[in-house]
């Protein structure tokens, strides 16, 4: 059970960019171009799902993909770690 | 292969993805390192608001994210506001950079309704008389400070840049304090580059290597601190490239990501370079496609064919592209020359006797020839 909800550090956009064909995250002066499964996982960052819910959200959005619970929370932490979200 | 736009090896460079508009030269501040060009009082003939919402426009539909108003002081510019809206609304991530002098926490509050995404205030010192000085202004540290605390309480994330030199760079735990006091973000904490004004006044501020050793190990022992304890503040040292033995990889490459246009239209691959005898396009008279994709400006140092010797042959060449150009054109009078920070370009005795030289500096602030409109004239009449 992961009750926890993520969301974006104060400043920190995410978007598409059609020129980059990928999505980005972008923060005072600074630009980090995200790859596919990182893009599909902050898409779903709101502030209101909660962690589990993501999970569920993007494992029937992938159904072939099998569990994703370990990728999504590992790159949740690290995400955290780099101070890009907030978890709490 | 001629040195102006058959370079390419026939790769097309990908496209701008910053964009930095410097609105104005215009500023109250007279900083010494001020990086806007010498003859800046010689420009009067600026961009209006429909030309910039064109440049912004078409940066954008090219895949520019992240857009810089910048100046001189951008604040001097009375359609900001509007500036700021047509660009979130085309979706540029935007960052004011300003001295914070003529903000008010009404315009705080405006640009936020606007869209703004981010002000960066910069800071000449932690402490009031050493700020005032270095601004040539007396009440510039107080408004900072005040503007600082607004810019924070209105939500933006807060990035204080502090510029570094041998007059205060002995500051670095209260500057590190101080910001943490004003609940920084990010704090950059960048140490002079030595171009316009700033080479102009290099022997005045370049720092010696003691006192970039004591400096680099202060921050490192904020850092340390900082993350222990779980902070989200980030220190970014820039040291100066003077005391590297290669070279930095400027800009990314010569028109690789950066634009930059300048108040009266100059489209420029780097805020420098339009001290290069080399002729640049203007906005007036280009779309911004044709100037970054087809310009002999632009494509003057694209690839690696205009290279001479150390760097054509040398195995780095990929990683930093032989260097700056406007450090080799400043130091060497030929800007295809290897960056002289390189240990193996024969020009880099003049960067070890410029270390040399802040070893035994003695020149005061007030002896620095400081930024203003009738220094500038000085310099456009030489």
């Amino acid at each position: 059970m992961n009750a926890r909800v993520p969301r974006l550090r104060p400043g920190f956009r995410f978007q598409w960019e059609p020129a980059q064909q990928a999505h980005v995250l972008l923060y005072p002066e600074g630009m980090v171009k995200l790859n596919t499964s990182a893009g599909a996982i902050l898409e779903t960052v709101d502030g209101q799902r909660s962690v589990d819910e993501i999970i569920a959200a993007l494992e029937a959005r992938f159904p072939d993909a099998g569990p994703l619970a370990t990728d999504i929370c590992d790159f949740l932490e690290d995400a955290r770690e780099r101070h890009w979200i907030i978890l709490e | 292969m001629s040195a102006t736009g058959s370079s390419l090896n026939n790769q097309r460079p990908g496209p701008p993805l910053w964009l930095l508009a410097e609105l104005t030269y215009r500023c109250p501040l007279q900083c010494p390192y001020c990086s806007n060009p010498l003859d800046f009082a010689e420009t009067r003939d600026e961009l209006d608001t429909e030309s910039w919402f064109r440049v912004l426009r078409e940066a954008r539909e090219m895949g520019a994210a992240q857009l810089g108003f910048s100046g001189g002081e951008p604040l001097v510019r009375p359609d900001l506001p509007e500036l700021i809206a047509e660009a979130r609304r085309l979706g540029y991530y935007t960052n004011l950079i300003t001295s914070g002098i003529g903000l008010t926490e009404e315009k705080v509050a405006q640009f936020r309704e606007a869209g703004l995404d981010h002000i960066q205030v910069s800071f000449q010192a932690s402490d009031p008389e050493l700020n005032d000085a270095v601004a040539g202004s007396k009440k510039a540290f107080r408004n900072k400070l005040a503007m600082a605390r607004a810019v924070h309480e209105a939500g933006y994330p807060m990035v204080l840049n502090f510029v570094i030199h041998r007059h205060n760079i002995h500051q670095m735990d209260d500057i590190i304090r101080l910001c943490e006091e004003l609940g920084a973000d990010f704090v950059e904490l960048a140490t002079c580059q030595y171009y316009g004004w700033a080479f102009e006044n290099r022997e005045g501020l370049m720092p010696s290597a003691d006192q970039l050793a004591t400096a680099e190990a202060a921050v490192n022992a904020h850092r340390e601190r900082l993350a222990a304890a779980g902070s989200a503040m980030k220190l970014i040292f820039v040291t100066p490239d003077y005391y590297e033995e290669r070279p930095k990889a400027c800009m990314n490459g010569w028109g690789s990501l950066f634009l930059t246009v300048a108040p009266d239209g100059t489209a420029l691959p780097c805020h420098s370079a339009r001290i290069l005898p080399i002729e640049f396009p203007n906005v007036r008279e280009q779309s911004v496609s044709s100037i970054w994709y087809d310009s002999p400006g632009f494509n003057h140092y694209r690839g690696d064919a205009w290279m001479p010797e150390p760097c054509r042959s040398c195995d780095e060449k990929d990683k930093d592209f032989g260097g700056c150009r406007c450090q080799a054109y400043l130091l060497t009078g030929d800007a295809d020359n290897a960056d002289p920070v390189c240990g193996k370009s024969p020009h880099h005795d003049r960067v070890l006797a410029a270390r040399r030289a802040a070893d035994h500096a003695t020149v005061p602030l007030a002896e620095l020839t400081y930024r203003n409109a009738r220094n500038s004239r000085v310099f456009a009449r030489a």
